[in-house]
């Protein structure tokens, strides 16, 4: 294991050089001693290189995407092209401050005003914030909106959000965030909302209805019609999670087909890189009605330029970020946007719903499939035949796939269904790396039959072996002891 | 067509596996009236190319900061960046990494989050820190929230001297769920400490200080943080700059029971103002009511040391509607940054860049105030890196008439009140030329 920057520390060694002195007014003269620390921080002190080598050699125990097939399902973990990266880096991008003069912004409200433009078109949406910088924050936004339309509207018996059973987690802990009650839909056998419940729990205290779609079993939700009928007969909302969005560009529109609201998540649909968790970018788009509550400003245009526009203040839900949002990240989303086009961004979900349906058809033979249909841009495999028959749980068929240089599946996720394995090739794998995901899993499949233990065991070739969570929680050690 | 591997002749042999003619057949559960007939109405595609050009002719659009003379302060801090920051985070092991739920491929992520956690505890000498919320204004707003699962007490007096734009995502944050947001006015520029007295009482669940202040003071933590705690429930939540805790006493000592603030200055660019990323720590007592994902370090099989993410049953992953936040996706590539930067600067490097930057900034309102009709806003208030200065003609005005030599001379904070800022990247030479431009424009 390497040892932390703190244990290569030695006194008196700098990893950065500092011009001289100016003015040098002492301390004491510019701030009293009473504010004063006494003991300064034990930051490390190492050299420029001690630090290259610190971090490089932590790099090297990561996956990442240039390494090999990442098919975290609901994640995806597409190529980050590399022009992003040199072209963010423009001085004229990273040396913007926010309070500067909207004359001197032009050309980078510019870039968001045709993002937000392109993510309507996208989205078929009235409107686009760009402010949320997180899915999470973008599902915040989005049912603030749904609290501020009801409240405007005087509707303040609103107080319940439906949300499937197969939601991703942000969404009941949101609603619960901005105050609503969460009431949860059962799914039906086919994998969709059960519309018989839906009908039975839809009345008129249900502000909205939160639906991911395709769904998290890769499923498109078919009764969506119904489903918007339903909820719009009692002036409830509806919101889609585009967690799964990279399935349906340039092939459906979401606000044309009843969806009142939407978040994107541009790490995902649109390439930015993940980052090791962060940061994202969560922009919401919204039917026109909603429009006037949008987080301020949105950028406008004018025959004096374009704008950070305030007007709508008295109606938005306010600020979800102290200024406009994760701009490197929408940068990056716009280059890709710009660089494929309405044809590249139809081919893109096209080929995403073609490799994970080819990846299907080759494991379904030797992985438990539970809605066995043409799924989207992923599906959901499970590893109950091995636990039944092999004693082998869908953890160690992940920590194996580890040993074989994949990384695993989104696992026991969504939650109705046990052992699940979420699997979300996308559309930048070769067919060549697929076919190499897939004899990797049917290896693990033969491999739990004839060698259990090994899978128990695995993983056997990462940089350290099966890491105990379990201890992590029990001692707790958030902290490295400094000693020097 | 750019970054898709299959070729027409792989596509058909996907068709052929999956056994369909064309791409339609997969597609069968959207309704038909819900496809989209034709082309999406966009730009035509651009190459690499097309897409620099472009690109280029919209950032010479821009007058970014680094050309300009700017004084521009107020959240976002145009602070030096040594070069190997960058080379790090453009590393792809970590920038195009996912979160590290898989602990045994992501060691790399995990072990410079733990030790991010550790400066962070070391800035601000509390015990456990978190891997970052979104900025510090959605990192004040959890800490209220967490505030309130602590103590179950629904009031937080927010500071007059706090950030306008962290009132407003506070607000947005806490406004539908029944807490009560209370003003506690300014005096002289800083948090009314008798009017604070006035406000305490055993309803109060917590209270936030912004050190130093949205107007650039520094506060007087220590009183305040007593009379907080002369309310034995209610917690007091510190917003700090960290550059400023090269020099200013750790908030823990004080008596901090949360600690945020902004992280952007830790090697970070501005880009506008985002991505930023909020610092949050507190005490072990709490560490099961904090929002955000957590490292911590363990064991593996054969027990040899290893990183893990740690306390996620506190997660909307596990937890869904309990959860103690809805945070997924946070600022980690931005907290990289962070850690590679307190390594590099170090200890006494970073004490130095906080020293010049007060130095500079200093002698920036002290050369201000021999211009006749400009003075200290707040004459009686200690300042470190950013002060308000009282303007002889209206603040956009000014700001306005110096457009033109180059210069953005601060952020207006009243009619006749300039906010500004110098870092140590400031040279002497450009406060001598603002100055000098200060001196033209004033005339009367």
């Amino acid at each position: 294991m390497s040892k932390t920057i703190f244990e290569l520390s030695s006194a008196g060694r700098a990893g950065a050089t500092l011009p001289p002195r100016e003015i040098d007014t002492p301390l004491d003269k510019l701030i009293p001693q009473k504010y004063q620390r006494l003991r300064a921080p034990r930051l490390p002190e190492v050299s420029e290189l001690d630090v290259m080598r610190h971090y490089i050699s932590l790099s090297h125990k990561n996956h990442f995407i240039e390494k090999g097939l990442y098919p975290l399902g609901s994640c995806t973990m597409k190529y980050n092209p590399k022009i992003h990266e040199l072209l963010v880096r423009n001085s004229c991008f990273a040396n913007l401050h926010p309070y500067q003069p909207e004359s001197t912004l032009q050309g980078a409200l510019e870039l968001l005003y045709e993002l937000q433009k392109d993510l309507s078109e996208i989205s078929g949406m009235a409107q686009v914030t760009l402010q949320p910088v997180a899915g999470a924050q973008g599902e915040f936004t989005g049912i603030k909106i749904i609290e501020a339309y009801h409240k405007a509207k005087g509707n303040t018996h609103k107080t319940k959000i439906i949300i499937p059973d197969s939601a991703h987690g942000t969404n009941p802990a949101t609603c619960h965030l901005v105050g609503f009650d969460v009431v949860e839909l059962k799914s039906d056998e086919h994998g969709r909302c059960d519309m018989a419940r839906l009908r039975e729990i839809v009345d008129e205290n249900t502000a909205g209805f939160m639906l991911t779609n395709p769904n998290t079993l890769g499923l498109f939700e078919t009764h969506i019609e119904e489903i918007a009928e339903l909820l719009h007969s009692v002036d409830a909302l509806i919101y889609m999670d585009g967690a799964n969005l990279n399935a349906l560009l340039g092939i459906v529109q979401p606000g044309k087909i009843g969806f009142d609201i939407i978040h994107f998540n541009l790490h995902k649909t649109f390439s930015t890189p993940h980052g090791g968790g962060g940061p994202g970018a969560g922009p919401v788009g919204v039917v026109e009605k909603l429009i006037p509550y949008l987080p301020v400003p949105i950028m406008s245009k004018d025959d004096n330029g374009y704008h950070l526009d305030y007007a709508h203040a008295a109606t938005s839900i306010g600020k979800v970020h102290t200024f406009y949002g994760n701009f490197a990240v929408l940068v990056r989303a716009y280059i890709y946007i710009k660089m494929l086009g309405a044809k590249g961004l139809r081919r893109a979900s096209e080929n995403a719903i073609l490799n994970a349906n080819y990846l299907q058809k080759r494991l379904e033979a030797y992985y438990h499939i539970q809605h066995k249909e043409y799924c989207m841009h992923e599906f959901v495999a499970d590893g109950s035949w091995q636990k039944k028959e092999n004693g082998v749980n869908t953890l160690d068929i992940a920590k194996r796939l580890l040993d074989k240089g994949f990384h695993a599946p989104t696992v026991y996720f969504p939650l109705i269904i046990p052992e699940a394995m979420m699997i979300e090739p996308t559309e930048t794998e070769s067919l060549d790396s697929l076919n190499a995901f897939a004899d990797a899993m049917i290896e693990i499949a033969q491999e739990s039959k004839e060698n259990p233990e090994l899978l128990h065991e695995a993983p056997l070739t990462t940089p350290v072996r099966r890491v105990d969570d379990v201890r992590a929680v029990k001692v707790l050690d958030p902290i490295f002891k400094i000693e020097k | 067509m750019p970054y898709i591997s299959n070729t027409d002749k792989d596509r058909q042999q996907i068709f052929a596996k999956i056994g369909i003619e064309e791409f339609e057949e997969l597609i069968q559960a959207i309704p038909e009236k819900f496809r989209l007939k034709g082309e999406l109405n966009m730009d035509p595609a651009l190459s690499e190319l097309e897409i620099t050009h472009k690109i280029q002719s919209q950032t010479c659009r821009n007058i970014c900061s680094a050309t300009a003379n700017s004084f521009l302060g107020a959240g976002v801090y145009d602070h030096f960046i040594p070069a190997a920051v960058d080379s790090i985070i453009q590393r792809p092991e970590f920038f195009t990494a996912y979160t590290p739920y898989q602990a045994e491929v992501s060691q790399g992520t995990l072990q410079f989050v733990y030790e991010y956690q550790t400066m962070i505890c070391e800035l601000t000498g509390m015990e456990i820190a978190n891997a970052s919320m979104y900025d510090a204004a959605s990192a004040i707003a959890e800490a209220v929230l967490m505030a309130v699962r602590k103590n179950r007490l629904s009031k937080a007096i927010l500071p007059a001297s706090l950030h306008p734009s962290f009132v407003e995502v506070i607000k947005a944050y806490t406004e539908g769920i029944g807490i009560e947001l209370l003003t506690c006015p300014a005096k002289d520029g800083k948090l009314d400490l008798e009017a604070l007295e006035a406000m305490m009482d055993e309803s109060i669940g917590s209270v936030v200080m912004q050190n130093p202040n949205y107007y650039g003071n520094i506060e007087e933590a220590a009183e305040i943080s007593e009379i907080v705690h002369s309310q034995p429930k209610a917690l007091f939540i510190a917003s700090v700059d960290p550059i400023s805790l090269a020099l200013l006493e750790a908030p823990a000592l004080y008596g901090a029971d949360i600690v945020v603030g902004e992280g952007q200055a830790l090697g970070n660019n501005m880009y506008m103002g985002g991505p930023l990323f909020g610092f949050f720590a507190t005490k072990l007592e709490m560490a099961r009511q904090m929002p955000g994902r957590i490292v911590g370090g363990t064991l593996d099989a054969v027990g040899n040391r290893a990183y893990a993410l740690t306390l996620q049953a506190r997660e909307q992953h596990i937890r869904r509607e309990k959860a103690t936040s809805n945070i997924c996706s946070n600022q980690s590539l931005c907290t990289l940054a962070a850690a590679v930067y307190m390594s590099l600067i170090g200890r006494e490097g970073f004490k130095e860049i906080a020293l010049q930057s007060a130095q500079k900034a200093h002698y920036l309102a002290e050369e201000i105030c021999k211009v006749p009709g400009y003075s200290l806003a707040y004459p009686n208030a200690s300042f470190f890196k950013e002060f308000v200065v009282n303007t002889p003609i209206p603040a956009q005005e000014l700001i306005d008439k110096l457009l033109p030599y180059g210069i953005y001379a601060g952020v207006k904070v009243g009619e006749h009140k300039l906010m500004l800022a110098a870092t140590e990247k400031k040279r002497k030479a450009a406060i001598d030329d603002f100055i000098k431009a200060l001196k033209e424009v004033s005339h009367v």
